[in-house]
């Protein structure tokens, strides 16, 4: 039987819940209480869950995130999308094939249609992540009415799915707190406050002109809400990618791999590959290998990535290839996927012919980026509601500045609704700029002459906006520019006529692991190299041998390991202790945990760019819409007309920027390209909710 | 103006009525030119109706355009190759009172006479070929089995492309400012873009025809209403014809739906008292109040999951009749409005009409059609089945 859970984790904690049966096609399966379908499945190594019914092309799971609707499949009867839906015992899980059987009903059976249910408050928040949990903070704690809903099954957004520590300011943003801790603290506070009533499970489904929103409580419950005001927090969604075998089941966002793995504590994957440098692909590289799972290589189709340079730094420590100036040709497979082809490309990002390369890979993430979910931020506006918008649904940042743009808005709402009389604070927005802004320059590496006594060596060169170091230090040796934290921080000897006591602080704390400590006092030719490391405490042991390597990743010697340190208030970052010859102690910056890859020896076989997948619900090529542009169709309400892109159950929600690039690929500029018009419903609903009928499959079984 | 501004037909809407027209027209060799506001054909509310198509009304003139409607619109995949997602599953008018069988009843022979195959059928019947209808209260219902439903969308579309192979021009994206009358004489429109010429201007603006009519300085009562419809995920098929309940409840008249060639199942509701204006932005009380009476009507409903919902202008008249023919106070003038929300299933046949009425051969019949919908009616009948 495959199993696929994960039974030990470095930052993780590993649930204990209790396992009972479900069937996957009459077969016996293991499933954890609490989970996801789609999680038990994988858990399970089951990874097909359905065959679309225009063309029989398999499904697997997509957003895992509830945005589009891959991942459906049958459960008791009733289709379903896995990645929302809690599995249950003895549940009977199929996969659609086909157009589903609406289940038949009882044509006598008399309702009790209830009046929908009609809420008051004055702010709803939608979105429980960390912009809209600071927002309902500020405006929990001067005691105004708020209603938070958030789709998910717990508060924190992304942040539950974070291991790292969180760049960002210590100060306004608690930065240098592991993501998943700081969802808890951000909840924790906002459930001191009475005023903020907290809806789970709760999928905001319509802004409606008539100024109330239609939300489907608890998956259970048609509620119709009536907010004087209306803050939209609702995060962002993963961009898609349109190449052939884009929709081939083990092709997958990164939010999706980032849910399954550190929500749900599955291992989708055995090997994966990474298309996309930014912060999102660097970071779910990283989340890959402290569950154990091979990271084949990472493609960035730019010459640098984009992510902080502290994350790809690790990754490439690690052994991981990161490939810029590189693209994915296809993913390829004939169920699911076997391999991917990538190819570098030229300053026009045009693939270069000859330098296509194949990766066996089962898994490819896509990690090109983020598009903010702010369709009822827009409806609202369109509407005459008082409607604001906060974190990635405003703006595309890091979380820390999700968390204070959130705490802005707050207080910005509260100052609208004349509850506070007072100005924003000018620092506040300052802050805010700074949490952010794009990584800035880059400086070359740079060490301390000294070859004796012992003191960090900082390992960070690029502009981000992160001050935990200089904030940890006793002796407030190292400085980072309190006016603006971007700057990179710098080890100040002199602060302190005691100097570096070897305290260790800095080294734990830093979010990048950018930061070593070079220790001369017993040989000071060989000084010994502190080094902070995420990964299970059995993976590395004094004796054992390892590759230290420089901040890039290339080798600089090989070792045996002294110690390892693991201590409580160190939270789980483990320290390792060896040694170095002097020459190339300050520039040991990590260790290496993977060997490399070697492509595989098959030949790639050009197809067509044509194949690619645009509209996954309908099952639109890349070549269709294509040929409608070329003959001159511009409005997109056109190519929704005639080719059903958009019309269906994730409401264009994929396929619209991948629309405006195929435009842009034909040299249609923007100005030309006439958007569709986004309707309600967010997500599809069961027309008996909508009629105020209560759900529940226990209900619908009886019926059947 | 140049010649190439110059046109022997402007159409003033691309939409349900317009295009077909302009293919028709452009088929018998007229040079035609079509002027929409929106960025393409279909944009305003022909996408937004729901595709039922049938001929069972309770008028000669709108049975016998719809007829064709019917006969253009079932042939078009044989002749042409397009698909329509046409589908002919029938109208079912459903009786739960007696208010509703005698009105269904009283208009049957009436629908018979012009040739209409429809009957009605006692509640047993109707629940075999209807087995999910709510039984409770049943008293039987019509059931014309030669109508159906296709996706006015793809008409549109498709009525669009072959429009403009036969020659027939669009422009898009322009707003008509003004009509130029010169000694009570048509002579072309004014734009927001330029100027074009033409003896023959055709007034398919929908529910926006009045305000054109006005630039004529010709009154016409065209008043749009909204009403609401959605679309669900689609399901295997489980039952064929447009189900229509005549029935008023709180807050509305009738409603209908059907199952569409995908498997969707579509549905619209007519809100009561009406909805006038030409506000389109989706409210909170549809969904609701359709919802509990489909689920009343059809209880299996219950599960099906709702995707999408929108809201649509319905262009009325006061007897529900549209309203068609040349005006008597500005001579090239042809009115082709007031479609009362039946602009998809009256269009392609009123296309043909027109472009005999245009060419100056009108088949006897038309005579008849147009003194129904004469702009000079007294608007004092009303329509029993709208």
């Amino acid at each position: 039987m495959i199993n696929n859970r994960l039974y030990k984790h470095p930052i993780l904690p590993v649930s204990d819940r209790p396992l009972f049966n479900f069937y996957w096609q009459e077969k016996q399966l293991e499933a954890r209480e609490g989970e996801t379908i789609a999680s038990a499945l994988f858990a399970n190594g089951i990874r097909i869950f359905s065959y679309h019914h225009k063309d029989g092309a398999p499904q697997g799971i997509y957003c895992a995130n509830g945005q589009c609707a891959q991942c459906l499949v049958l459960a008791d009867g009733f289709p379903v999308k896995s990645c929302m839906e809690m599995i249950k015992p003895g549940m009977k899980i199929e996969p659609l094939a086909g157009l589903p059987e609406l289940p038949p009903v009882s044509p006598e059976i008399q309702f009790d249609f209830q009046p929908i249910e009609e809420v008051e408050t004055t702010v709803l928040i939608i979105g429980g992540g960390p912009a809209g949990l600071a927002a309902a903070i500020e405006l929990g704690s001067r005691g105004v009415n708020c209603l938070l809903v958030d789709d998910k099954h717990r508060l924190g957004g992304k942040l539950v799915l974070q291991t790292h520590r969180f760049f960002g300011s210590v100060e306004a943003v608690y930065a240098g707190t592991r993501g998943i801790d700081l969802a808890t603290r951000l909840e924790k506070e906002v459930r001191q406050y009475p005023s903020v009533e907290i809806w789970l499970q709760t999928t905001a489904l319509a802004v409606y002109s008539d100024h109330k929103v239609g939300v489907l409580k608890e998956g259970q419950k048609y509620v119709l809400v009536k907010p004087q005001v209306i803050l939209t927090t609702a995060g962002a969604r993963e961009k898609s990618l349109a190449f052939p075998g884009n929709t081939l089941p083990g092709v997958y966002g990164a939010g999706a791999f980032q849910t399954l793995v550190n929500r749900d504590l599955v291992r989708p994957t055995e090997k994966l590959f990474i298309v996309g440098g930014g912060n999102v692909g660097l970071i779910a590289g990283y989340h890959a290998l402290q569950a154990g799972i091979q990271v084949v290589g990472l493609v960035e189709v730019m010459p640098e990535v984009g992510g902080y340079k502290v994350h790809k730094d690790k990754l490439a420590r690690l052994g991981v290839p990161i490939m810029t100036s590189h693209t994915v040709l296809s993913a390829n497979g004939r169920e699911s996927v076997e391999s991917v082809t990538i190819a570098r490309v030229d300053e026009k990002f045009r693939p270069i012919k000859g330098t296509e390369k194949i990766y066996t890979c089962d898994t490819v993430l896509i990690a090109v980026g983020l598009d903010p979910v702010n369709e009822f931020y827009l409806k609202a506006k369109e509407f005459g509601y008082p409607a604001y918008a906060a974190g990635d649904a405003e703006e595309i940042a890091e979380a820390s500045a999700a968390i204070f743009s959130g705490k802005i808005r707050g207080l910005e709402i509260a100052r609208d609704l004349g509850i506070y009389s007072g100005e924003i604070p000018a620092s506040w927005e300052k802050t805010a700029e700074i949490l952010k802004s794009k990584p800035g320059q880059t400086f070359p590496e740079s060490y301390p002459d000294r070859e004796s006594g012992v003191f960090p060596v900082i390992h960070c060169l690029q502009e981000i906006p992160c001050d935990p170091c200089s904030a940890v230090c006793p002796r407030k040796l190292i400085e980072v520019d309190r006016v603006d934290i971007r700057k990179t921080p710098v080890y100040q000897e002199e602060n302190d006529a005691r100097g570096c006591s070897g305290c260790e602080r800095c080294v734990v704390i830093c979010p990048g692991l950018a930061i070593t400590l070079v220790d001369y006092r017993k040989d000071a030719d060989r000084p010994e190299i502190t080094i902070p490391f995420e990964f299970l405490r059995d993976l590395i042991n004094p004796g054992q041998e390892v590759i230290l390597v420089d901040i890039e990743g290339r080798e600089l010697a090989r070792t045996t390991v002294n110690s390892v340190k693991s201590i409580k208030a160190n939270d789980r970052t483990i320290l390792i202790k060896a040694q170095a010859p002097k020459e190339v102690a300050k520039r040991v910056s990590g260790l290496r945990l993977q060997t490399a890859f070697e492509p595989a020896e098959e030949s790639y076989v050009q197809r067509m760019a044509d194949e690619a997948i645009i509209c996954r619900c309908e099952r639109v090529t890349a070549g269709e819409i294509r040929q409608l542009i070329k003959e001159g169709v511009r409005d997109i309400n056109e190519i929704k007309t005639i080719t059903r892109a958009s019309m269906g159950p994730c409401g264009a929600k994929t396929c619209t920027p991948l629309i405006h690039r195929l435009f842009r690929e034909e040299g249609v500029p923007e100005s030309e390209i006439i958007d569709q018009i986004k309707r309600p419903l967010f997500i599809e609903v069961p027309m008996g909710l909508l009629a105020g009928l209560k759900a529940g499959n226990q209900e619908r079984k009886s019926e059947q | 103006m140049n010649s190439q501004d110059s046109y022997e037909v402007i159409i003033i809407g691309a939409g349900s009525v317009g295009t077909p027209t302009a293919l028709f027209l452009a088929e018998a060799g007229f040079k035609v030119l079509v002027i929409d506001r929106n960025p393409s054909s279909g944009q305003g509310s022909n996408k937004r109706a729901i595709g039922g198509l049938r001929a069972t009304h309770s008028d000669p003139a709108k049975i016998r355009l719809s007829m064709r409607s019917l006969d253009i619109i079932s042939s078009w995949k044989e002749k042409y190759g397009d698909d329509l997602e046409w589908y002919k599953g029938g109208y079912c008018f459903v009786a739960y009172r007696e208010e509703e069988e005698k009105t269904l009843k009283e208009v049957l022979p009436l629908q018979k006479s012009l040739g209409l195959n429809i009957d009605w059928l006692e509640a047993q019947e109707l629940r075999r070929f209807l087995p999910d209808l709510n039984p409770r209260g049943l008293r039987g219902g019509t059931l014309s089995p030669d109508d159906g439903h296709a996706s006015p969308l793809l008409a549109n579309e498709a009525f669009y492309r072959r429009a403009r192979a036969a020659g027939a021009q669009f422009k898009f994206k322009e707003n008509v400012t003004n009509l130029v009358i010169e000694s009570g004489k048509i002579k072309g429109v004014v734009t927001d873009q330029g100027r074009y010429g033409a003896e023959v201007v055709i007034n398919a603006a929908g529910a926006w025809a009045a305000e054109v009519a006005r630039m004529a300085g010709v009154g016409i009562p065209v008043t749009p209403d909204s009403h609401e419809a959605a679309v669900t995920e689609p399901v295997q098929r489980f039952f064929h014809p447009m189900i229509v309940d005549l029935r008023p409840a709180d807050g509305s008249a009738n409603y209908y739906f059907y199952q569409h060639a995908t498997g969707q199942v579509i549905f619209c509701i007519t809100p009561s008292p009406s909805l006038w204006g030409f506000d389109v932005r989706e409210t909170s009380q549809f969904l609701p109040m359709v919802s509990k009476r489909m689920i009343d009507l059809m209880p299996r409903l219950k599960n099906i999951r709702v995707r999408r919902t929108w809201r649509g202008l319905y262009p009325m008249t006061p007897d529900g009749f549209p309203i068609v023919g040349w005006t008597r106070e500005v001579e090239g003038f042809l009115l082709a409005a007031g479609m009362c929300g039946q602009g998809f299933m009256l269009g392609p046949g009123l296309a043909e009409l027109l472009t005999r009425i245009v060419a100056g051969q009108p088949q006897p019949a038309d005579e008849e059609i147009l003194s129904y919908l004469s702009p000079y009616r007294s608007f004092v009948s009303e329509e029993k089945l709208k």
